[in-house]
């Protein structure tokens, strides 16, 4: 029998792993949203959104030809963890934040990316992009599975993201209200640099729904459909009036410049439902990862985070 | 002119530092792509030159008069050469404060950014001077800014301010394209986009009722903006 430690995933590959997660997030557009814009470039009639739509496909291009950053700012990078039950790390969990946050400071050095990460107040900077709380790392469990998964994110950190409380009475027009003021907010003048994916989180507590319209933002790919039938439709009825609001890319008249809403739903209290939306924008930098304990790594695209158990309702 | 789409969108290569001559002919939605030096400004460069009231490290006036709301990503390669791989602008309407200090007290006449200014700003500032506010395209197409800068002349407080603050000076090459916002006369492209969006958006609030909860300075009438 090997031993649980022959098992052990390596801290020295998750940081090696963590610096490659960074690079490839920073200047590869992932398919479906390079598919969504070009899409929309063909589609767009009204000549600025057009130019604006034509110069975002260009700008794709450069970034993987030249090997440059596609967007200079670097926003808030993150990562997200999904580690299996069975899975097992070389100096446990303390070690994987260390690996991670090694792996960041390496990439912000040698990508590079720009160091975005300050005190709030002093606003002092290691030029790494690491500090208190940074980068983030947020983590989910697997069953039945000995791999661990890591997804970079780097996220605006800026505009496009709201919060409100909403009451039952308020209902479905209160979630379609608020979809309008977050655009109306932030869509003028392209602040949230649109087309975006709009996330939204309902229920669950303050934080909670600002976290799952976050993840629902970064972690699903666009043409992705909530499981639950009637929450998909609400995702589809979004869509078309994100389409029907005339602000394009810039915030320039368009045919619109949502490329896709997920919404993500968590039990809430009784007497309420709170809500958070997150616009991502079209420099969408993600990448994922899964290390299994042989030491193999398999990069894809699509972080395919909300499983099934993730978003389990039952006791079980 | 009915509407944005009735726009040329005209091409222009300048040198820098801009004439008034070049300034005068850009026209709203006209693409610009610029030669010679741009540096880089943001809160940290302000705050030093206009509230810590520091002498600057540079005379700005003689280098050139284009600025950029930006900070790069960039490292040093092999041969110890700062090489900016890419460049993208942060909102403008956060400098409203000092913008006015640097283009009367140094010269600058091109404003290259994000979101552009209020009308009001342009009318009190960029107008009297013939001055002019491009934007970014996009706001995220750093990689073909990063392309068009050939070199970085010089990079002043970066000890003091950090990589994203420092004052860059580079050096350019059909660095852009930026897309006019302000001409030299204060007219505003994103007026008369907002004039055509703000009819569609007011339909589909149509119908829609206000949260049962109000916010302190929330947004409810879609014609208004956040800033």
């Amino acid at each position: 029998m090997p031993t649980m430690e022959t098992h052990a995933i390596s801290s020295e590959l998750i940081r090696e792993v963590a610096f490659e997660l960074n690079r490839r997030a920073a200047i590869g557009i992932p398919k479906d949203v390079g598919d969504s814009i070009a899409d929309m470039a063909e589609r767009e009639t009204q000549k600025l959104s057009k130019f604006v739509l034509l110069e975002i496909v260009n700008n794709y291009k450069v970034a993987v030809d030249e090997q440059r950053p596609m967007c200079a700012d670097t926003g808030l990078p993150r990562f997200y963890a999904k580690i299996g039950n069975d899975a097992a790390i070389e100096g446990g969990f303390v070690a994987l934040e260390r690996s991670v946050r090694q792996g960041t400071a390496d990439a912000t050095e040698r990508v590079p990316l720009r160091p975005n990460r300050v005190h709030p107040i002093t606003r002092h900077d290691y030029n790494n992009n690491v500090g208190i709380h940074a980068p983030t790392v947020d983590y989910s469990w697997e069953p039945d599975v000995d791999w661990i998964e890591l997804t970079s994110f780097h996220k605006g950190g800026l505009f496009g993201g709201d919060y409100r409380m909403l009451f039952p009475t308020d209902g479905i027009d209160g979630i379609k209200r608020f979809f309008l003021d977050v655009i109306s907010e932030f869509f003028k003048r392209g602040l949230s640099c649109q087309p975006a994916i709009v996330g939204i989180g309902i229920g669950g507590t303050k934080d909670t729904c600002v976290r799952l319209a976050k993840e629902a933002a970064c972690l699903r790919v666009v043409g992705d459909r909530n499981p639950d039938p009637e929450i998909g439709k609400l995702e589809e009825d979004l869509n078309d009036l994100g389409r029907r609001t005339s602000l394009g890319p810039m915030g320039f008249k368009g045919e619109g410049a949502v490329m896709d809403t997920h919404i993500e739903v968590a039990y809430t209290h009784t007497g309420g439902m709170p809500i958070s939306i997150h616009h991502q924008c079209f420099a969408l930098r993600r990448a994922t990862a899964r290390i299994h304990p042989d030491g193999r790594v398999e990069y894809r695209e699509n972080p395919l985070w909300f499983t099934d158990y993730y978003r389990r309702d039952s006791v079980a | 002119m009915s509407g944005t789409a009735d726009l040329e969108m005209k091409e222009h290569h300048l040198t820098t530092p801009a004439t008034a001559e070049d300034l005068a002919k850009l026209e709203l939605g006209d693409v610009v792509y610029f030669d010679g030096l741009v540096f880089t400004g943001r809160i940290g460069l302000y705050k030093k030159l206009f509230d810590e009231k520091a002498p600057p490290p540079v005379d700005i006036a003689s280098l050139t008069n284009v600025t950029f709301h930006c900070s790069p990503a960039v490292g040093k390669n092999e041969a110890g050469e700062w090489e900016v791989a890419a460049v993208t602008a942060t909102a403008s309407f956060r400098f409203e404060k000092h913008l006015p200090l640097l283009l009367d007290g140094h010269g600058v006449r091109c404003v290259i950014g994000k979101g552009g200014m209020a009308q009001q700003f342009y009318e009190d500032h960029f107008k009297r001077l013939g001055a002019v506010f491009l934007n970014t395209v996009g706001y995220g197409i750093g990689a073909q800014y990063g392309r068009g800068i050939t070199g970085v002349r010089d990079v002043y407080w970066l000890d003091e301010l950090g990589i994203a603050q420092a004052m860059w000076v580079f050096e350019v090459k059909d660095f852009g394209p930026f897309l006019v916002e302000c001409d030299a006369r204060g007219n505003s492209l994103y007026q008369m986009a907002l004039a055509e969006t703000n009819v569609e958006l007011g339909k589909l609030y149509e119908g829609l009722p206000l949260p049962t909860l109000k916010r302190m300075g929330e947004v409810h009438n879609p014609e208004d903006e956040v800033f």
